[in-house]
């Protein structure tokens, strides 16, 4: 027990990053009551961009000095840094994206920014969090905000649709996370994730080696809804569907990527000592989630299910790093998350610019002749397309050659062929896009496309160019990446 | 920076600036996609200093700069004698690719050039690449470029065709990315140098199994690029629906990565693999000639009849890579240029053809000669080429090749002799339905003989299929050198070889209980 419960100063400076999103994000739904019926949009956005910036900022500076923090509640250290990070720039290219689409829609646009604010805060506690409650309270706030941001366009049914469902599955998966805690904490009283491990790996677990199981694979379940990873990925279709686009592009990178580093971070920390019990059950949902992804979305014809597939085909391969269990296959998750990231925000941000009013615009074959009428948008498209099949000089590439790394050191040969070849399935469905972009004459849908708005086109270049920094640097993510995955045993 | 960076760094730089260039005047766009393109070649051409006088052991041009930290990625590259002429290839057909697309695309000209450039730049990679990442790297980029040019600009079934091109070498290519990591796990790099620095002093050892299996996973990648009967379905549908530029960088440069690889990598890293594998791998090859010859006769596609003449050519180059002879080396390697010059030639023709008469049929066809008499003369030498006359390029390769086959096994030779009898066939007809006989009334395509835009790309290629045929003696030394290492190499791990034979299912089984005890 320490002597004192109050937080010292650098305690605060480590929890920096939330405190800025949520003061800002509580000042846009003040400055939004306040404004009446006229549309803040610009403010608001503007307002949630400095933040967002100002919490990176806030995020490097703590990284700076890592420890604990509130009772050894939170940790950050580089893995959490980060992950922090990594949440914040997607939540700012979410920001870019969204201004343009807000207007064509006509939604009120101030509790936008603030639920991505307060989404992107949970993710944040859900990066640093060293205890399970505090990862329950992170995955609660991350994903309330993020239910009713898929639901955000109250009167489209399709939103409607794409909240209840996100809202109910992920409700039960919450429940199923919140079981298994409650177990965990009854067979080794303790929350905190490095307990937990001496709890494994001190006491006599044999007898309670049932309760340990049971909660492993309740907490897991859990995992694997929020990451869609199969069996839990049924409902990642449909919501990131109905969702609106730019929501589509944050619930695919933001909250799947905070709940990989929890995923990684629990199972590295708290379960490593059981690793060779979940690890056939990580292997088995990999590939599952692989190949399912994979060969669903070959038949997919609108194109933001055909990304939803695409994305549970992503986190399969992710999954493979993880089944490793090893410090370069975390590392490999880390710089696959980053990568996919960029390439998944940037692909839904072309569809959000496509779209058009109502969203009418999203089958595959509207695309038809995009290069024609807009060569650039077309290219920065063709990036993010290339990454995805994995194309060398692209980001995603590197996050496939390290996984699939990683899967070798680790003796996974069988895993790491099977992946490979997953991935030339997915070249398929990636490559019919450009097919149909390139190859098709110009149709109805590219005839009257407006210029790039300038939110979307920045968030475009940038995540363009960060997919080819990281194509041909990869080394400025890795060697961070391997430096931080040393966890705090 | 050396000279070979200059080359290998100059066409990325023209793409990028190609990129900017204002879209507005195709014709500047072309202009300059010549000129720089012409730049490389005379670039490359003074790489040829070092290997003038004699041929140097061991590599020049090197440069060796660090890349990427963990895992250690090199940017290595350097020239011999066997990287030399394929990087001159590449360097010569670009500018004629540019020229034989002047008037033939007219649709999104900058972006057609850009992919040009850049598919220039992958092709050399390949050829000069010494660390098996960078290899690996450039090779996956060629794919991109060269997906474009078949599937924008194609004929009717563009897409099918391109798809299917990337797909086939897409899946052959993954899996030589689980080799190439396979073997930087045990070798601790992908420097290609350092690898057989520890092959040969021991340091890095594979089992028999392991062995079978890389060889096995790099034979695969290149044995769809070159392609090998049976994995050559995607080549006809390529080279059909591809432009006439499109066809002649596949044809000429794209399909020599595969034989290049199989001599570069598969041979030298895998010495008894290759061997022991030597004898199917043969009869493939042969199974290629003959089967590719005979389809060739039967098309009623002019582009298709090369394409599948292709396959049979392509054949020879493998009989002569897994005849494990100083004659066969040479011969093949002799091959791949000629092979790059005479169909790279017979597709430029071809193109000229189709932009006279919109018709790639060979039934449209007849008595061209008398409108066309140039073009039909210089039809002819091609044609005569390709079939392997003496004091004409291909003659010699064949002719090596077979040499080199016949020390090792009769039976292949005179089967493989086969082709080169059938290749006269399938041609001598081709020539004679197209240009002799009654003329076809092409009232709305009237048949003209060549401009000198036409002459100025077939010209080079007419120069170099006689040079090449006469003069052997200014191409061969370099390319003999390194052929003598490699075989060398080859012969040593032949006798520190000491286990048994072991067959085939038993050593498929072996390796499948070894997988399962390393899981």
């Amino acid at each position: 027990m320490p002597d004192n419960f109050l937080p010292t100063g650098v305690e605060y400076l480590r929890f920096l990053p939330e405190i800025i999103l949520t003061v800002v994000g509580a000042l846009i739904m003040l400055i939004e009551g306040m404004a009446g019926d006229r549309p803040r949009r610009a403010a608001s956005g503007t307002l949630a961009i400095l933040a967002i910036v100002l919490a990176i900022g806030a995020s490097i500076a703590a990284g700076a000095h890592p420890g604990y923090a509130f009772s050894n509640m939170l940790i950050v250290d580089g893995f959490a840094t980060f992950f922090r990070v990594l949440v914040l720039v997607v939540a700012l290219l979410t920001v870019l994206i969204s201004f343009q689409y807000l207007d064509r829609e006509h939604a009120s646009a101030g509790d936008f920014f603030a639920l991505i604010l307060f989404s992107v805060t949970g993710q944040c506690v859900m990066a640093a969090a060293n205890e399970l409650i505090m990862i329950f309270i992170g995955l609660e706030i991350s994903s309330i905000a993020t239910y009713v941001l898929a639901g955000f366009l109250r009167d489209d049914k399709r939103n409607n649709e794409a909240a209840i469902k996100y809202f109910l599955l992920g409700s039960f998966a919450t429940a199923f996370f919140l079981y298994g805690i409650a177990w965990i904490y009854g067979v080794t009283g303790t929350t905190n994730l490095s307990q937990i491990r001496y709890a494994l790996l001190s006491q006599d677990i044999s007898s309670n080696y049932v309760l340990i199981g049971v909660a492993a694979a309740l907490m897991m379940v859990g995992f694997a809804f929020k990451v869609s990873a199969a069996p839990f990925q049924i409902w990642a279709p449909d919501v990131y569907q109905g969702a609106p686009a730019p929501v589509s592009a944050f619930m695919s990178a933001g909250p799947k990527a905070a709940a990989f580093a929890i995923f990684v971070r629990v199972y590295m920390t708290a379960f490593q000592p059981l690793s060779s019990r979940w690890e056939p059950f990580v292997w088995a949902s990999a590939l599952l989630t692989m190949v399912v992804g994979n060969f669903a979305a070959l038949t997919q014809t609108n194109i933001k299910r055909m990304l939803a597939y695409s994305s549970i085909a992503n986190a399969g391969y992710v999954m493979v790093a993880i089944a490793t269990h090893s410090e370069i296959g975390a590392a490999a998750v880390m710089f696959y998350l980053a990568a996919y990231a960029l390439m998944n925000v940037g692909a839904f941000a072309v569809v959000t610019h496509f779209s058009r009013q109502g969203e009418r615009y999203v089958e595959i074959e509207d695309l038809a002749g995009l290069a024609w009428k807009q060569p650039v948008t077309a290219g920065l498209f063709t990036i993010f397309l290339l990454s995805f099949v994995g194309v060398p000089l692209t980001a995603g590439f590197f996050g496939k050659f390290y996984i699939f790394k990683a899967a070798l050191d680790g003796g996974f040969t069988w895993l790491a062929i099977l992946g490979l070849l997953n991935s030339a399935v997915a070249a398929f469905y990636y490559i019919r896009i450009l097919v149909v972009m390139y190859m098709k004459e110009p149709g109805e849908a590219a005839a009257d496309l407006q210029p790039l708005a300038p939110g979307v086109g920045i968030a475009l270049w940038g995540s363009a160019i960060g997919t080819l920094v990281l194509g041909i640097f990869p080394s400025l993510i890795l060697n961070y990446a391997r430096a931080s995955t040393v966890f705090g045993h | 920076m050396t000279l070979l960076d200059y080359v290998l760094l100059l066409p990325l730089a023209a793409f990028l600036i190609s990129l900017v260039l204002p879209n507005d005047n195709p014709a500047n766009l072309r202009r300059f996609t010549l000129g720089a393109s012409i730049v490389v070649f005379l670039a490359s051409l003074s790489l040829i200093g070092p290997f003038w006088f004699a041929s140097p052991r061991g590599w020049v041009f090197e440069t060796n700069l660090p890349w990427i930290s963990s895992p250690v990625i090199r940017y290595h590259v350097a020239l011999d004698g066997l990287s030399l002429w394929l990087v001159l290839l590449t360097t010569l057909l670009t500018p004629i690719a540019v020229l034989c697309s002047w008037k033939y695309i007219d649709s999104r000209v900058k972006q057609f050039h850009a992919f040009l450039l850049l598919l220039e730049f992958g092709l050399i990679g390949v050829f000069v690449s010494l660390d098996l990442f960078l290899f690996y790297a450039f090779w996956e980029i060629c794919l991109v470029p060269m997906y474009f040019l078949i599937g924008v600009w194609g004929h009717e079934r563009r897409i099918y065709a391109a798809v299917k091109f990337f797909l086939y070498t897409m899946a052959g290519s993954v899996l030589m990315l689980a080799a190439i990591i396979f073997i930087y796990n045990r070798a601790g790099t992908f420097d290609y140098t350092r690898i057989l620095a520890n092959l040969s002093s021991g340091a890095l050892r594979f089992t028999r199994v392991e062995e079978f299996w890389l060889f096995l996973a790099f034979f695969f990648a290149f044995a769809i690029k070159v392609p090998l009967f049976p994995l050559h379905t995607w080549l006809p549908d390529a080279h059909v629906e591809a432009p006439t530029a499109g066809s002649i960088m596949l044809a000429s440069v794209m399909l020599k990565m595969g034989t290049y690889g199989l001599l570069r990598y598969c041979v030298v890293l895998f010495p008894r693999a290759a061997r022991e594998n030597a004898g199917w791998i043969a009869v493939l090859a042969i199974v290629g000639i003959v089967y590719g010859a005979l389809v060739a006769m039967v098309q009623p596609n002019m582009k298709k009849l090369v394409a599948y003449s292709s396959v049979s050519h392509l054949g020879f180059v493998v009989l002569g890579i897994f005849s494990f002879t100083q004659a066969g080396f040479d011969g093949a390697v002799y091959q791949m240029l000629n092979h790059g010059i005479s169909t790279g030639a017979l597709f430029l023709l071809v193109g000229f053809l189709y932009e006279r008469t919109h018709s790639l049929d060979i039934s449209a066809y007849g008595g061209v000669a008398t409108p066309a008499p140039k073009l039909a003369t210089v039809f002819m030498i091609t044609m005569l080429a390709s079939i392997g006359l003496p004091t004409l390029n291909n003659f010699i390769g064949e002719y090596l090749v077979l040499q080199g086959v016949a020390t090792v096994n009769m039976q292949w030779t005179s089967f493989a002799a086969l082709g080169v009898i059938l290749s006269a066939c399938y041609m001598l007809w081709l020539y004679q339905r197209v240009f002799l006989g009654k003329t076809h009334e092409h009232a709305s395509h009237p048949m003209f003989d060549l401009s000198p835009r036409e002459w100025a790309a077939a010209l080079p290629l007419l120069v170099m299929m006689v040079w090449m045929g006469i003069f052997s003696q200014s191409f061969l030394p370099p390319v003999s050198s390194v052929n003598a290492q490699i075989l060398a190499r080859s012969r040593t791990s032949l006798e520190m070889q000491v286990q048994r034979r072991e067959t085939g299912p038993r050593l498929i089984i072996a390796s499948l209980e070894n997988l399962f005890r390393a899981r």
